[in-house]
């Protein structure tokens, strides 16, 4: 790319969730320079796949559409998805960036019709709802996705699906000729918005999640709360579509553990608490809901929300990590067994439905950084000096709820300005 | 810190607590456990254990001695090593579990007629006697440990697994009356006397005042 888009006065921000968007926004309506890149092709990360915010229970797209309102409204920040970045060089103020473009193979053209995903007839496994469906091969990552533009999942190029696609673009935005490209970009700063993964829920061999239909992970039940997504908002068990009776939570599945993350993941405790009001308002008192725990980490002002969910008679608490989970293969139900640390009961306690509370593992890449970056035994970037211009944001600094993600970001945004601010000093 | 508050952490760091990590091997990983009972639902063994090791390291925080000594459960581990594999904390807890039932083997505390106890002490005597484990001998005391009639019923039961062995040679009724020796048994009872001073060395009393 020969255009000059960015000067050791522009600040990166890498990652298009609400972290990055945050972090982004504040630079960029300080004056700053920012360039926004995004791996996928759409801005929005997981707060997109959310059904409701715990505690307000409101509808976390409502934040986005805000957050995208201002990134259209800016003329400062660029954005640039399905970019990727492969290499950081230099130092506090003069950095060079390696930055690999994916192809979308739709242009600015697209108008979002939907005539290429009619036509194409490969399907694949749909990454918005973590597989639960199927989605086109021509397609929007959802109906939240910005940039609005269609993209070609690069395993029907070279079919004649891919053909399909570009004869039924009426607009002329179908490209099948894009290639790779590679980018260099300088900037003064660099804040790191890549966020979180949901663990692995296969890796935790006692709870058979790849073994049981009916043991799913939480961000799954937040897919399936969704009106427009798998299950068209129909909380049900994936081995029958039957609605579940008694559902049992699994707290600290993947997190707090010398075997999995040994941090804790901190969101998953209230999103258990919060899941079971999604139980309650779908099936009133037709479903009970029972939280597994080792303790509910609830601090200051959730606390209330804890209290609230506790006088529900539908849901009760365990204080037991479960130790492994078995299956009755007639009814696809499963069997919980443990021993409860209030008075060392073992049981054996059947549940129609598994939710793991799958803890978050942070997307921070290996050998991106420069040499000496301080990222800690957990995968977060610290907050260190040695970082020099490199800061991170949201739950790439730490496991964060959302709240507490966008204060991060803004933190980010304040000291990647500073550094801003004072190379523009030194140059006059 | 105020007085009432050291003074509430030493009383919740109970003295037992600390004779355990002075005296029981990998002790000091007692405190680490966040009872969070996967050690318990995960063991082959657990529905016959009084006390999971869950509740054995509560227990030895809350100053239980004698209840914890005393207790059947920690001779029950068979060394499966499912608890350490899975305890999210890192626990060694096949090793405490060991631990604590040689200590409380050494305190003359072990329940009477405990059978992993009762095996532990022949194969002892075995093999300080003569350096070598007898096989048969260990064998015949097993049969014979609950009484003579029960013996006899344990040995007819057993019967004809003996014969097959002393067919193929795997086992020589003539063992019974001494057996073969090691070459230096006297060398090897000097040997294991000195590993015993050095263990007794190490072994710090305690009254119960401390901690």
């Amino acid at each position: 790319m020969s255009e000059a888009i960015a000067t050791n006065q522009t600040i990166l921000v890498v990652g298009g969730g609400i972290s990055g968007l945050t972090a982004a926004l504040e630079a960029a309506e300080c004056g700053k320079q920012v360039v926004l890149l995004e791996k996928s092709p759409s801005v929005g990360g997981r707060v997109g796949q959310l059904y409701k915010y715990f505690p307000k229970l409101c509808i976390p797209t409502c934040g986005l559409e805000i957050q995208y309102r201002r990134l259209k409204a800016n003329r400062n920040i660029r954005l640039i998805s399905m970019a990727e970045v492969t290499d950081i060089k230099g130092e506090e103020g003069n950095y060079n960036i390696s930055v690999k473009v994916a192809p979308r193979y739709v242009n600015e053209n697209c108008t979002a019709c939907g005539e290429c995903g009619d036509a194409v007839e490969a399907e694949f496994d749909d990454e918005h709802n973590f597989g639960l469906g199927k989605r086109k091969g021509a397609y929007l990552t959802s109906r939240m996705a910005y940039p609005q533009r269609y993209v070609l999942d690069p395993r029907i190029i070279g079919t004649d699906d891919a053909q399909k696609a570009k004869d039924a673009c009426k607009y002329n935005a179908v490209d099948l000729e894009m290639q790779e490209q590679d980018m260099e970009l300088n900037v003064g700063s660099v804040i790191w918005a890549t966020g979180w993964k949901p663990y692995d829920a296969a890796k935790i061999q006692p709870y058979g999640y790849d073994r049981f239909d009916n043991v799913i992970t939480n961000v799954e039940m937040e897919r399936m709360m969704d009106p427009f997504g798998p299950t068209g908002g129909r909380i049900q068990r994936p081995s029958d579509g039957k609605e579940p009776k008694n559902i049992a939570f699994i707290q600290c599945a993947g997190s707090r553990d010398h075997n999995h993350l040994k941090h804790c993941s901190r969101i998953c405790c209230m999103a258990s608490l919060k899941q079971t009001t999604y139980v309650r308002e779908q099936f009133g008192d037709e479903a009970k809901s029972t939280i597994y725990y080792i303790d509910i980490r609830a601090i200051d002002r959730i606390d209330d929300f804890y209290q609230k969910v506790k006088e529900d008679e539908n849901v009760s608490f365990v204080k037991s990590k479960v130790a492994n989970i078995v299956d009755n293969k007639d009814s696809g139900n499963l069997i919980l067994n443990g021993v409860d640390t209030e008075g060392y009961n073992r049981y054996a306690n059947e549940h129609d439905l598994v939710v793991l509370a799958i803890g978050m593992e942070s997307n921070v890449p290996a050998g991106v950084f420069p040499e000496g970056t301080a990222i800690n035994e957990h995968n977060f970037i610290d907050f260190d000096p040695a970082n020099g211009g490199i800061f991170g944001a949201g739950c790439s600094s730490d496991a964060l709820d959302v709240n507490r993600a966008t204060q991060n970001a803004t933190a980010a945004a304040l000291r990647a300005i500073q550094v801003v601010n004072r190379v523009a000093g030194q140059e006059g | 810190m105020s007085n009432l508050n050291q003074a509430m952490i030493e009383k919740y760091r109970s003295s037992f607590l600390n004779e355990v990590e002075a005296n029981v091997e990998e002790g000091h990983w007692v405190k680490m456990c966040m009872q969070c009972g996967v050690c318990s639902g995960s063991c082959p063994l657990g529905p016959h254990w009084e006390h999971p090791p869950q509740e054995l390291f509560m227990m030895i925080r809350a100053n239980e001695r004698e209840a914890v000594l005393k207790s059947d459960s920690m001779w029950m581990c068979t060394s499966c090593y499912n608890c350490i594999a899975r305890c999210p904390r890192g626990l060694p807890i096949t090793h405490i579990m060991h631990g604590l039932a040689t200590y409380a083997k050494r305190l003359n505390l072990v329940p009477k007629k405990q059978p992993t106890a009762e095996f532990g002490q022949m194969f002892w005597d075995s093999l300080s006697k003569n350096g070598r484990v007898n096989e048969l001998k260990i064998g015949v005391g097993l049969y014979f440990k609950d009484g003579f009639a029960q013996g006899v019923k344990n040995a007819m039961a057993g019967r004809e697994l003996g014969m097959a062995m002393m067919k193929t040679q795997r086992m020589n009724a003539m063992e019974y009356f001494g057996g073969h020796k090691c070459k230096d048994t006297s060398g090897i009872q000097k040997m294991l006397k000195k590993a015993q001073e050095f263990e007794d060395q190490q072994i710090t009393r305690f009254d119960g005042k401390e901690g």
